[in-house]
């Protein structure tokens, strides 16, 4: 437990040394979902309506933009070979890496996703259920997108491939995430939508460091 | 008394057959020298030893216990160092250092003593608070060698260690191999350079190519 929360650790002193690297991805997130009033015009009714689908898509993209990092750096100047020779369980430390990269990147845009509903002119009774959903989606973005991370290692245009690779697998976690928002505004129980996004992180917590580390395993061959 | 040997390995890289037909052994205190040409799998034969790579076929052991039953047990004992330093360019050097001993159970009592041990064995101590990015190559490879002696493990894999060292940092390297020797660990190691260990046995690869198929 003390070696996790090293790695953990470590991960976390990386970025806050790399600091722009991870504000990079909240400051994303924010034009992302400001450009939409300039696009679809400053209609309230209408951006109230489309409020949580154009947060969650552009948390979407912000949370891909950084995933390339996550083992790329690693990769490329020998930490992965020596990690994957420690002493630590392989699926371990991917785990504490996936909770570094969300803890970099998931939370601040947790954090900056009521300021932008307000933005939208989003219904006030979607707020708590907007970072609700996310504190359960996030996290689930980030293990998802491990795999991909680990199977882009040692490509070339990786960052493309990753999203090909890792966009479809985001679908269900945008559809119960607006799904649950929209069912907070409109008066109806958004029970079911919460209990699928905990079921789908509890599902890639399950399945994830696992395939990362195989996919791991697999670069460094 | 340890022991970790190979026996009858076959190793395939691309479809081409790296050696075929390879055993070795390491005795506590020894030391295993890999020459031979380029290509000829010195740094295949240490990644295999490493598990990094698997062999095609045979297997390797320590102690007689064949060492895929348990990889973690495996990479508790053994240190390796290959082509790529691992220096983070935003970690100083002693931050770099001390993560790699934290992270191994077999660690010193006071990480933070090994640590400042390590760095003056390789003459470093004075660049302890340097980030990572402003190490010259030869620094950088200081710093990962020091990283092997700031946790103690029986096993070291050393791929070219020499790169980059100059002539003074090459002698601190044959002085901590000679004293890992004597504390009872073992080294494998390849080399074009002339590196002075106690007791070499050499093993050259370019015995075990497959002859050309015609």
């Amino acid at each position: 437990m003390e070696r996790f929360i090293r790695l953990v650790g470590r991960d976390l002193r990386l970025a806050q040394r790399h600091g722009f690297d991870s504000l990079l991805v909240v400051v994303f997130f924010v034009i992302a979902v400001v450009l939409f009033p300039f696009g679809v015009g400053p209609e309230p009714n209408i951006l109230a309506r489309i409020a949580a689908g154009i947060i969650w898509v552009a948390a979407l993209l912000a949370s891909m933009l950084s995933l390339e990092r996550l083992l790329q750096a690693d990769f490329d100047d020998g930490s992965l070979e020596l990690l994957v020779l420690s002493p630590v369980t392989l699926e371990i430390i991917v785990l504490a890496k996936v909770i570094a990269h969300w803890l970099t990147t998931g939370l601040p845009l947790i954090v900056a996703a009521p300021l932008l509903a307000v933005l939208l002119n989003m219904n006030a009774e979607g707020f708590g259920v907007l970072v609700l959903a996310l504190f359960l989606g996030t996290p689930t973005l980030s293990l998802i997108g491990a795999v991909g991370a680990g199977l882009i290692l040692g490509s070339r245009r990786g960052g493309v491939l990753l999203s090909l690779l890792v966009l479809p697998l985001y679908i269900p976690v945008l559809i119960f995430g607006v799904g649950a928002v929209d069912a907070a505004i409109g008066g109806f129980a958004f029970k079911a939508q919460i209990m699928i996004l905990g079921g789908l992180f509890l599902g890639t917590l399950a399945l994830c460091p696992w395939a990362t580390a195989a996919a791991i395993r697999q670069a460094l061959e | 008394m340890d022991r970790f040997t190979g026996s009858d390995l076959l190793c395939i890289r691309g479809e081409r057959m790296v050696f075929t037909g390879l055993d070795f052994e390491v005795a506590a205190g020894g030391a295993l020298i890999l020459v031979g040409p380029n290509g000829s799998g010195k740094s295949s034969l240490l990644r295999l030893m490493a598990r990094l790579l698997k062999p095609a076929a045979g297997a390797m052991a320590w102690n007689g216990e064949d060492v895929s039953d348990d990889p973690d047990a495996h990479n508790a004992r053994l240190h390796y160092v290959g082509h790529m330093d691992a220096v983070k360019p935003v970690l100083s050097v002693a931050e770099n250092v001390r993560f790699w001993a934290g992270l191994r159970p077999n660690g010193a009592a006071d990480p933070q003593a090994a640590t400042a041990r390590a760095l003056e064995t390789f003459g470093i101590s004075h660049l302890a608070d340097i980030p990572g990015r402003f190490l010259s190559a030869g620094q950088r490879r200081r710093v990962n060698l020091a990283r092997i002696i700031a946790s103690p493990a029986p096993l070291w894999l050393l791929d070219e260690p020499t790169t980059a060292l100059d002539k003074e940092a090459i002698a601190s390297l044959e002085g901590a191999i000679t004293r890992h020797q004597r504390g009872g660990g073992m080294v494998v190691l390849a080399t074009h350079a002339a590196i002075e260990a106690h007791a070499p046995s050499v093993l050259d690869l370019g015995d075990f190519e497959m002859a050309e198929a015609v």
